[in-house]
C-alpha cells in the first residue's frame, strides 16, 4: 500500500482487498467482552477536522482507541483558522507534537494531498474527505458493507473473505456534482469489479464524467431492476438556489426513492446512504428505515475498515517492515 | 514636469544625457547573418554591411558573436503591485525583472491598492518607473471607478495626464456590464485609447478554481469553463465592430477564443490579442499536483488549447505575448489549492518559453518573436519609440539573446520580489545577455546595470 490514503485510486485490488479483509478480521473484536488490539500502542493518531463532521470524526476516534493509539482531536473549524496559512501552520504544530498519522478532513479539494506532499509533515495522511474530492475510507465501508450483504448469507460473514464485487451492479444516484463519496465510490467500486451507473439530472453530474470508468442515466426508473445496490446521495436543499434544480418537491418526484421505487427493485437489493440523511427528500421514511436498508451498519462497518486503515497504514505487515528496513 | 526628477535615466533626456558609446559585435538581426551594430547618442548610430566591421574609438565592446538582437520587447500585461502590495513587488524589483527578460517598456496593470483609476494614481507609477530607470513603465487605467464595473473611471484625465495612459483595463476583473463596455469602447475613440478586456463572465465562474474539463471533476475543483472566456470575447467583438472602436483582449486562453478572434479579424474589425507565454506552454494537468504554482486566471487548460494558441499566435490571429506576471507573496501560494491566489511569475522567463514553444517548434522565427513581443505590442499600446526596426536612427531599445544557451529556473535567483513561477526546476532555452533602453544598457552580460 501506499504510504498515504489520499484517494480511492491509489488503492490496487490487492490492496482493497487486503483492507476489507483485515476491517472482517478486526471486526470480530466487536464481539469480543475487550475491544481493544494493542497493535498502536505509543503511536498518536490526530483527527484533523477543519470541517465539522462528527460522525466520521467519532469513527476514526473510535477506530483509533481500539488499536490502542493515543488520540488528539483537533477541531480547526471557524473563521481564524479558515485561510489557508494555517493548514501549514497546523501541520507543522502536529508535526513537532510527533503526530504518526494525520486523519484530515477539510473543505478544500487536495488539502489532503497538500499535506502529503508539501514536506510539512512526516506522518501518514488519511483523506477523511476533502472538498467535493474524494472521501476514501467512506468508499472502503461502502464495499465493505456490498460484501457483507451480497457475497454471503446472514452472518457468514467469514465467507466474504477475499471476495471482490465482480459484476454486481451499484446505482448511485443524486448531486455527484458536490460528491466526495461518489467519486471514491466509483474508483474503488471500479477497481473491485462492480459496474457503476450513477443516476443525476443533468446539472448534478460534472463536466467530463463520460471518461469516468462507470455509466451514467438521467432515468432513476430504468436503473431500478437492474441494480443490486443503490446509493442515495445527500441533496443539499440550498442547491436549488444555484438552479441546479427546480424544486425540492421536484428533485424528489424524479430522483429520489420512494416505497414505490423500492418495490422496483431485485430482491436481493439493498439500499445505502452515506449520511446524514435527508428523509422525504432524496429517501423516503420507509425505505431509509426498511429491511433493505444498511444505513445503521454502515456506521459500525465504518469503524472496523478505518481500524484496518489505520493499522495498515502505521504498522504495516512485517514483510514490508523488513523491505523498507 | 519637475526638473528634480529629470536625470539619465529619465524619459526623453537620452538625446542630451551622455548614455555610452557600444558596438556589438557580430550580432545576428532577427537571426540574420552576424554583423556588427554601432549604438551611440542613444540610437542606432551604424549598422555593418555585408562584412565590414565598425570600429569606433571610445566605444566599449560588446561580443555578440552568435547573438540575436531584437527590438527591446514590450509587455502589455505586467503586474507591478506597486501601491499596495509591496510585500510582492515594487515598481523598482518588477522592472528590473523586466530588463532582465528582455523588455525595454512594460505596461502596468491598474488593480493596484489604490486602483489606478485616477491621474493621480497613474502618474505616481509612471514616476516610479522612470526613477527605477530599469524600462519604460507605461500605466495602464482602469476603465471602471474602483475595478467595481459600474461607473466610468476618468479615463480622459488618465489620458491627459504626464503618464499619457492609452490602454485601458479592469483587469483582474471583467467589464461584465454590455452597456458600460459599449460606452467605455466608444469613449476612448476621442483621445485613441483601446480597451484591454479580461473576459471573464462572472456567473459562469462563481468560485471557480481550475480549467473545467475531465480533470476538475476527478479533482473536485470547481470548473472555469472555456466558454466563460468566449461568451465575453463574442459580445465584445460585435460590440467594438458596432461602436467602430479598438478592442484589445488580454490573457486569451482557449481554442474557441481564437476562432473567434479569427473570424472577427477576417471581418476587418479593429480587434487584437495577446496570449501568455505559460499559455503556451503548461497545461491543466499540472492541478493534478494541487500546487497553487499552477493555479492562475484564465487558467491552464487542455493541449488541443494549447495548440491552437500556438497556431493563432503563428498565424497573427493573436498578436502579441503579454506575460501577465503577477507576483504573489509565498503566504498566498503556500497553501491549500482553493485559498491560494491566481497568478505566475512571467517577465523573467518570457522570452525562454516563447523559444521554446514557437522558435524551436518552427511556428516562428526570431522576426516573427520580434514582431510578437516587440513591435505589435507597441502599436497596440502606442508607444512611438518602441517595437520600431532595427535600423540605422532608430532608437537604440535593444535586447541581445542567446538561443544557444539553457538555463534551469531558480526561482530564488530571480529579480522579481515574488517566487511564484511555475517553471521552478525546469531547464529552459535562451537567455538574454544585454538589454538597452535609449542606448543605456540596463542588463550587460545578464547582469543588472
Amino acid at each position: 500500500m501506499k504510504p498515504h490514503l489520499l484517494s480511492a485510486a491509489d488503492l490496487t485490488h490487492d490492496d482493497a482487498l487486503l483492507v476489507l479483509d483485515t476491517a472482517e478480521e478486526l471486526a470480530r473484536l466487536a464481539d469480543r467482552p475487550i475491544k481493544k488490539l494493542p497493535t498502536l500502542r505509543g503511536r498518536t493518531v490526530v483527527n484533523l477536522f477543519f470541517e465539522d463532521s462528527t460522525r466520521t470524526r467519532i469513527s476514526f476516534e473510535a477506530a483509533a482507541k481500539r488499536l490502542s493509539a493515543d488520540v488528539i482531536n483537533f477541531t480547526a473549524k471557524g473563521s481564524s483558522v479558515s485561510k489557508g496559512e494555517s493548514l501549514k501552520d497546523t501541520a507543522l504544530t502536529l508535526e513537532a507534537m510527533g503526530a504518526d498519522a494525520v486523519v484530515v478532513r477539510h473543505h478544500a479539494s487536495g488539502a489532503p494531498h497538500r499535506l502529503a506532499h508539501s514536506g510539512w509533515i512526516r506522518g501518514a495522511v488519511v483523506n477523511a474527505g476533502d472538498g467535493t474530492h474524494e472521501h476514501p475510507t467512506q468508499a472502503l465501508l461502502d464495499a465493505f458493507t456490498m460484501r457483507r450483504r451480497l457475497n454471503a448469507g446472514p452472518g457468514d460473514h467469514q465467507a466474504t473473505v477475499g471476495t471482490d464485487l465482480a459484476g454486481r451492479r451499484v446505482t448511485i444516484v443524486g448531486d455527484v456534482l458536490h460528491s466526495r463519496v461518489a467519486r471514491s465510490n466509483v474508483l474503488l467500486l471500479r477497481t473491485l469489479g462492480a459496474e457503476v451507473t450513477l443516476v443525476a439530472p443533468p446539472t448534478l453530474l460534472p463536466v467530463g464524467v463520460d471518461v469516468w470508468p462507470c455509466a451514467t442515466s438521467y432515468d432513476l426508473d430504468g436503473e431500478l431492476a437492474k441494480s443490486d445496490v443503490v446509493m442515495m446521495l445527500r441533496v443539499q436543499r440550498e442547491r436549488m438556489g444555484d438552479a441546479y434544480f427546480p424544486s425540492a418537491r421536484e428533485y424528489s418526484r424524479r430522483y429520489g426513492l420512494d416505497g414505490r421505487r423500492m418495490t422496483m427493485l431485485p430482491d436481493h437489493a439493498i439500499v445505502m446512504h452515506p449520511g446524514p440523511m435527508n428523509r422525504g427528500m432524496e429517501i423516503a421514511a420507509e425505505v431509509a428505515d426498511s429491511a433493505r436498508s444498511t444505513i445503521v451498519e454502515q456506521v459500525t462497518n465504518g469503524v472496523s475498515v478505518r481500524m484496518a486503515v489505520l493499522h495498515l497504514l502505521l504498522s504495516g505487515d512485517p514483510a514490508a517492515h523488513e523491505a523498507t528496513a | 514636469m519637475t526638473p528634480a526628477l529629470r536625470g539619465p535615466r529619465g524619459i526623453g533626456s537620452a538625446a542630451s544625457d551622455f548614455v555610452g558609446i557600444y558596438v556589438l559585435k557580430g550580432a545576428r538581426i532577427l537571426g540574420a547573418a552576424a554583423t556588427d551594430l554601432l549604438v551611440e547618442d542613444g540610437v542606432i548610430a551604424d549598422i555593418g554591411q555585408a562584412g565590414r566591421r565598425i570600429s569606433r574609438a571610445g566605444a566599449e565592446l560588446v561580443d555578440a558573436d552568435g547573438l540575436v538582437v531584437l527590438p527591446g520587447l514590450v509587455d502589455l500585461h505586467t503586474h507591478l503591485r506597486e501601491p499596495g502590495r509591496e510585500d510582492a513587488e515594487t515598481v523598482e524589483t518588477g522592472t528590473a525583472a523586466a530588463a532582465l527578460g528582455g523588455f525595454t517598456a512594460v505596461h502596468a496593470m491598474a488593480n493596484t491598492d489604490p486602483v489606478a483609476d485616477t491621474a493621480g494614481v497613474v502618474e505616481q507609477v509612471w514616476r516610479l518607473g522612470r526613477e527605477a530607470g530599469h524600462c519604460d513603465v507605461r500605466p495602464v487605467g482602469a476603465v471602471t471607478v474602483g475595478l467595481a464595473g459600474t461607473q466610468l473611471a476618468e479615463l480622459g484625465a488618465m489620458a491627459d495626464s504626464a503618464a499619457r495612459v492609452r490602454v485601458f483595463s479592469d483587469d483582474g476583473s471583467c467589464v461584465s456590464d454590455a452597456a458600460l463596455m459599449r460606452r467605455a469602447l466608444e469613449y476612448v475613440k476621442a483621445f485613441g485609447g483601446v480597451v484591454a478586456q479580461h473576459a471573464q463572465e462572472p456567473r459562469l465562474t462563481e468560485g471557480a478554481q481550475m480549467n473545467e474539463g475531465e480533470l476538475s471533476g476527478v479533482l473536485g475543483l470547481k470548473g472555469w469553463p472555456a466558454v466563460a472566456e468566449e461568451a465575453i470575447i463574442a459580445r465584445d467583438v460585435l460590440l467594438t465592430a458596432h461602436v467602430g472602436s479598438r478592442l484589445h483582449v488580454c490573457h486569451v486562453s482557449s481554442a474557441g477564443s481564437v476562432e473567434i478572434l479569427r473570424w472577427a479579424k477576417a471581418k476587418g474589425w479593429n480587434v487584437t490579442a495577446e496570449v501568455t507565454p505559460h499559455h503556451l506552454l503548461l497545461t491543466d494537468e499540472l492541478a493534478t499536483t494541487y500546487d497553487p504554482l499552477f493555479k492562475v486566471n484564465p487558467p491552464l487548460r487542455t493541449s488541443d488549447d494549447v495548440e491552437a494558441l500556438r497556431a493563432g499566435l503563428a498565424d497573427g490571429t493573436i498578436d502579441a505575448v503579454a506575460t501577465d506576471h503577477a507576483p504573489h507573496s509565498h503566504e498566498d501560494k503556500d497553501c491549500e489549492w482553493d485559498a491560494a491566489a491566481m497568478g505566475m511569475l512571467g517577465l523573467e522567463t518570457a522570452l525562454s518559453v516563447v523559444q521554446e514553444a514557437m522558435v524551436e517548434t518552427g511556428l516562428l522565427d526570431w522576426a516573427g518573436v520580434a514582431d510578437r513581443m516587440s513591435t505589435r505590442p507597441a502599436r497596440i499600446g502606442s508607444l512611438e519609440s518602441h517595437g520600431r526596426p532595427l535600423e540605422v536612427g532608430a532608437t537604440a531599445n535593444l535586447v541581445l539573446v542567446d538561443p544557444a544557451a539553457r538555463r534551469t529556473i531558480d526561482p530564488f535567483a530571480l529579480a522579481s520580489r515574488s517566487r511564484n513561477t511555475p517553471f521552478a526546476g525546469a531547464t529552459l532555452p535562451g537567455s538574454v545577455v544585454a538589454t538597452f533602453l535609449r542606448g543605456r544598457p540596463t542588463v550587460l552580460d545578464g547582469k543588472l546595470q
